[in-house]
């Protein structure tokens, strides 16, 4: 095939235009929002695990020189109109996010995001099931959705209680599950464990999902909170982040918090992620000073969740690799 | 010594794993939404065509293997070594037992060869993908039979067994293709 040629077949970019359409039916039946935010922003993401496209202006341009990124989520400039009191919304955008090639990633991709005032993440969830099966109508059979706290999802899916296990033996069951590993740290600190969670997560937990089953997974470590509230433990339980992921077969859809509003531990989270990026030599990143500033105003409670609509039309069409259904993937852009 | 972040991995590129020199046969990046980024390897170990999976963390940097793949003629063996010459410079490198390994078969004295060097030395041998042999020894065929079907074991000048058609007499020539051992037809002398 030619490189000028489209990737996805007519027939895939039909189902990609109705599924759009049928999400936006969902939506406007609900009464909320459509909004667009600039994929261009002053300040960009400062998760040390993702990495921003960083846009400068043409020497000769008539503004001042300013380095622009490309967004990698809408969620600050959605969530500054959410303090603004613009009530529940939603956005389908492209967002962008260096490095990420493989046949689940493209550097481009569309996010769908929605906010909903008043929603705790169970609540969401409970709106996000309904929308993934609506979407699935005519396209895959699911069988009945299953929820699962993170703990219990690691005790039955890979076999650890991911509370309570020490690093050495989060990495003898990797071993075990004949996964090896090069470059995690041998030590007890909290990224190591996080790290070797995430290889269970998506080596072992992502295989054992039962089949065309949607699995939404909620309650993570509070190390892995991200922009969720945090839920703190009381005798016997530990501090869990208010966050979920939605899976099918094993590929990972949405993400979705409870939203965190308190600006100073928000501002705190951004401070740490710059750290570690400064520790392990990463590009810095100015961290979002209007998300700070809007939330010191007042968020709303709400809940919020980004699902990639690639992926989505992956799971229902039953597609091997992102290629198919994006007109141009990256290397042909 | 050279080594390669994980962001440049990419299928054939040559590493040093666990001692051994490897190319990459398959490259993933397996990243959760919030989360570490790891790179899932596919390695064939040059010396052993032993294939390995590994997970690397994403900025973890790896030896580079020197290792080189190049065309040399096969020259002639002495019990000890299969010696092969470059035909530019006429420079010669010795590759052991190991290195020939199950393509001892196929070498075929003029024929060239591609040898993949490790430090200068010879690891693999990848013969031609077809060869042309003389058959030594092979049963009386059939004459008349010019089918094809069912066939017969044929031993090649090289040492090579072949399965090949009834109709093949000893002393004639037949093409070979090396990656599946298969008769391809005959071949005038």
């Amino acid at each position: 095939m030619s490189d000028w040629q489209p990737s996805a077949s007519l027939d895939m970019l039909k189902k990609r235009a109705r599924l759009l359409a049928k999400l936006r039916v969902f939506f406007a039946d609900k009464d909320i929002l459509e909004v667009q935010t600039p994929v261009l922003s002053q300040s960009g993401n400062t998760d040390p695990s993702i990495e921003s496209f960083l846009l400068h202006e043409h020497e000769d341009a008539k503004h001042r020189i300013q380095p622009y990124f490309l967004n990698t989520s809408p969620e600050f400039a959605m969530k500054r109109m959410l303090a603004a009191g613009y009530g529940s919304m939603y956005q389908i955008t492209p967002v962008f996010r260096q490095d990420e090639i493989s046949p689940k990633h493209n550097p481009e991709f569309t996010l769908l995001e929605w906010y909903r005032i008043d929603f705790d993440h169970h609540a969401l969830m409970g709106e996000m099931n309904a929308l993934i099966r609506m979407m699935a109508e005519d396209l895959l059979p699911l069988e009945r959705s299953q929820f699962y706290s993170y703990q219990d999802a690691m005790i039955k899916f890979a076999e650890v209680d991911p509370f309570t296990i020490s690093n050495n033996d989060l990495k003898q069951a990797a071993v075990k599950a004949g996964i090896d590993v090069v470059g995690i740290e041998d030590n007890d600190s909290v990224d190591v464990r996080d790290q070797w969670l995430d290889i269970l997560m998506c080596q072992v937990v992502e295989k054992n999902m039962p089949k065309n089953c949607p699995v939404f997974i909620y309650d993570y470590p509070a190390s892995q909170a991200a922009l969720a509230k945090i839920k703190k433990g009381s005798q016997g339980t530990h501090d869990v982040a208010e966050r979920f992921e939605l899976y099918i077969n094993g590929i990972e859809l949405a993400n979705g918090f409870h939203e965190l509003s308190d600006a100073v531990e928000q501002a705190d989270r951004f401070h740490q992620e710059q750290l570690k990026r400064q520790a392990s030599g990463q590009q810095g990143i100015p961290a979002d000073h209007h998300l700070i500033d809007a939330l010191k105003n007042g968020l709303p409670d709400c809940a919020g969740v980004a699902i990639g609509l690639e992926r989505l039309l992956m799971v229902l069409t039953g597609a091997q690799h992102i290629d198919e259904v994006l007109a141009f993937p990256y290397e042909r852009a | 010594m050279a080594t390669y972040s994980t962001s440049e991995f990419k299928n054939g590129l040559k590493l040093m794993i666990d001692g051994s020199p490897c190319s990459i046969t398959e490259n993933e990046l397996v990243k959760p939404g919030k989360g570490q980024a790891f790179n899932r390897v596919k390695l064939r170990n040059l010396k052993t065509g032993r294939v390995v999976e590994k997970t690397f963390k994403s900025g973890e940097s790896v030896e580079a293997a020197d290792v080189m793949e190049t065309d040399l003629q096969y020259l002639y063996a002495d019990g000890e070594a299969w010696y092969f010459m470059d035909p530019n410079t006429f420079e010669q490198v010795g590759a052991d037992e190991t290195a020939v390994g199950e393509n001892i078969k196929w070498l075929k004295e003029q024929d060239m060869c591609e040898v993949t060097l490790w430090n200068d030395v010879p690891i693999a041998i990848t013969p031609p993908n077809f060869v042309i042999l003389e058959v030594t020894e092979t049963d009386p065929g059939l004459r008349g039979d010019t089918s094809g079907g069912g066939g017969k074991p044929a031993t090649c000048s090289t040492g090579a067994v072949v399965r090949v058609p009834l109709f093949i007499e000893e002393g004639e020539m037949i093409k070979v293709d090396t990656r599946t051992g298969e008769y391809v037809g005959r071949e005038k002398k």
